[in-house]
């Protein structure tokens, strides 16, 4: 399998107030195409800056960082955005869906900036909402979902535009464990059936036991990089 | 991303905040409604005394002491006394103005004029019989005082209409006497009712022969006006030349730059008061305008709150894939759309409101208004609403495209 993201000796550096805080101090590994990684680690152990480094959110101190083979001082600003917006996709814990906006709206919100022709964009959107289970909530406004539903609008949005890479920050933080196993079941899903390269930031050690691998960060650094031994399977929620 | 979605998303973002982006706008509408109503009443107010200027007729020429007035502070030069009788010997020979048919030398005093118990306070005009041909008025009762009663210094009156009517009422007045400055007078004639003839009120008015008001209502031995007329409209400018050739001549001025009266067709006059209503037009527009510069930075301000604000729709919108661009035109789009949306909010209100004064002062105040809608303002102030929105949206705007979408995605 292709290599899509490799890590070479990457620190990030924050200047704040003349303080400097080393966040990450020398991260190095590669993630295959197809993969479902786990990144956890207790709060400052730098997990979530690295998701922002990965992700084109923050760019990184020092080392390099090379994205689809590239590494990410070739990309322009506008290149970024692209890559953000094809071969990315994000779900944030607190979901970030636009408020006063149907699903269907949040959803095509992607395929807007990408330039899809409005005529295709709903049928694209659709499906996408349809993989997450969604279909009987296409018109209501993200205010009349519950959280469950909100994270996984956001999931259908992240992977819209078929991205390689879903990147999940905390996506069960703000979820109860029914709701958050149903978001999991879904990332796992998506993993297997549709091959999309997942990125999962967590500190449950349950949570993560759903990737095949997991990254644990300590201090700035990678503490241990293992494969799950008993992974926790998905069961397949929206089976037609 | 289309122009189409960048309207449609930054229409949702205005739509969010109704209440707000309409108070928002305020500032600009109140400018532009301003802006609208000075011109539709300073077009209305020219052409009105445009109008009035030309009921003197063409062929008016008016001579004043002093230098041509050219600001403020050389009207003071006005209140000179180098018109003389002489100069009235002068004019009128043939050989100095060939083309030249009536004159008239006036001096014009506002006086109490009283009949037994009535008391009223209107202007007399002081002038000779050459005033009833060059105003186009005549009496409806009796006659016009002539040539004899002007060198005897006869003390009679010519009323005019309203004038007769608030000290006589309807009862007879011709052969009366009155009183104007405690003088009596003795009433010759009554004018028809003609309304305001150029600037002269021709129905409040009083006259009697300038002989006698020269002497024995103000005491001087000097004009305040001559009024001339030419005896064609071809003519004009060469009475014009004449008679400024005559009185140098009278008054002993080799350089014109020296005059010590000036003349003025009814050309100047006309090209006088258009050059006075566009600069007083031109200066209430930036006096509105300054409205305008408010209203922008009221925009600027609650743009920069929305900017703060929306910081994580900014940053979720830049991770899914918006360009700094993107954001730039959103922002930028929402300012704009709402500048816009005052400028025409202003043009109907402003539209709106002259209209509404026309109607008053036309049907109230009884003037003869004609409501202009300044086709060229409103253009004028859609674009430069829109341009505001533009100037002033540009830093907000600038601003939220360059936020980095995670600070904006951590914002709480």
């Amino acid at each position: 399998m292709k290599k899509i993201i490799e890590l070479e000796n990457v620190h990030k550096i924050y200047a704040n107030d003349g303080v400097e805080t080393h966040a990450l101090r020398g991260v190095t590994f590669d993630i295959k195409e197809g993969e479902f990684v786990a990144i956890m680690g207790p709060s400052g152990s730098g997990k979530s800056t690295l998701l922002h480094v990965l992700g084109f959110l923050d760019r990184h101190s020092e080392g390099e960082y090379k994205f689809d083979g590239k590494t990410i001082d070739d990309y322009s600003k506008e290149e970024i955005a692209l890559v953000r917006n094809r071969k990315m996709g994000f779900v944030f814990q607190a979901f970030n869906l636009l408020p006063r906006t149907s699903v269907l709206e949040n959803v095509k919100l992607p395929l807007v900036y990408a330039g899809v022709r409005e005529s295709e964009r709903d049928a694209i959107a659709l499906k996408a909402i349809e993989s997450v289970g969604l279909m009987h909530r296409i018109q209501h406004e993200s205010a009349q979902l519950s959280g469950g539903e909100k994270q996984r609008v956001a999931i259908a949005r992240a992977l819209v535009n078929n991205p390689n890479v879903i990147f999940a920050d905390e996506p069960t933080g703000n979820l109860d464990s029914k709701s958050g196993q149903i978001v999991m079941d879904t990332l796992q899903n998506l993993n297997e059936k549709n091959g999309h390269t997942i990125i999962l930031i967590t500190h449950e050690t349950y949570t993560a036991e759903h990737a095949e691998r997991i990254i644990r960060m300590k201090d700035g650094l990678v503490e241990s990089d293992q494969k799950v031994e008993s992974r926790k399977k998905a069961k397949d929620y929206f089976k037609k | 991303m289309p122009l189409k979605d960048a309207l449609k998303i930054a229409l949702k973002g205005l739509q969010a905040n109704k209440s707000r982006s309409f108070l928002t706008i305020l500032g600009i509408v109140i400018g532009i409604t301003a802006i609208i109503m000075v011109m539709s009443i300073g077009n209305g107010a020219q052409s009105l005394i445009l109008n009035q200027i030309q009921g003197l007729g063409s062929q008016t020429i008016i001579i004043e002491p002093g230098k041509e007035p050219t600001g403020p502070s050389s009207y003071a030069e006005i209140f000179t006394d180098s018109l003389k009788e002489r100069d009235i010997k002068a004019l009128l020979n043939p050989a100095n103005v060939p083309n030249l048919k009536e004159l008239t030398p006036n001096v014009v005093q506002v006086a109490n004029i009283t009949y037994g118990s009535e008391s009223i306070r209107e202007s007399v005009i002081g002038c000779s019989d050459a005033i009833t041909r060059i105003l186009d008025i005549y009496p409806d009762e009796g006659t016009v005082f002539g040539t004899d009663e002007i060198a005897s210094k006869a003390n009679v009156a010519i009323l005019g209409a309203e004038v007769k009517k608030k000290l006589f009422g309807a009862s007879d007045a011709l052969g009366e006497k009155i009183k104007i400055k405690g003088r009596t007078f003795r009433v010759v004639g009554i004018l028809a009712a003609k309304g305001q003839v150029s600037l002269f009120n021709v129905d409040n008015m009083v006259l009697v022969p300038y002989t006698t008001a020269q002497q024995y209502l103000l005491g001087i031995d000097y004009f305040h006006t001559f009024i001339l007329r030419a005896s064609s409209d071809e003519t004009v400018d060469q009475v014009v030349r004449d008679a400024q050739a005559t009185l140098r001549e009278m008054h002993g001025i080799d350089d014109p730059s020296k005059d010590d009266f000036h003349v003025t067709s009814q050309a100047d006059a006309a090209e006088r008061v258009r050059t006075i209503t566009d600069v007083l037009t031109m200066l209430l527009i930036s006096v509105a305008a300054i409205s305008l510069v408010v209203g922008g930075i009221g925009i600027m301000n609650i743009m920069l709150v929305s900017v703060t604000e929306r910081t994580r729709e900014i940053g979720l919108r830049k991770a899914i894939g918006a360009t700094e661009n993107d954001i730039l035109l959103q922002f930028l789009l929402e300012a704009v759309i709402l500048t816009a949306m005052g400028g025409v909010f202003g043009i109907i209100l402003g539209g709106g409101l002259s209209f509404l004064i026309s109607i008053i002062l036309t049907n109230a105040v009884g003037l003869d208004w004609t409501f202009v809608f300044p086709v060229s303002a409103a253009v004028l102030g859609i674009s430069v609403s829109a341009l505001i929105g533009l100037v002033f949206g540009l830093y907000p705007a600038r601003q939220a495209s360059q936020k980095s979408p995670i600070e904006a995605l951590r914002y709480e």
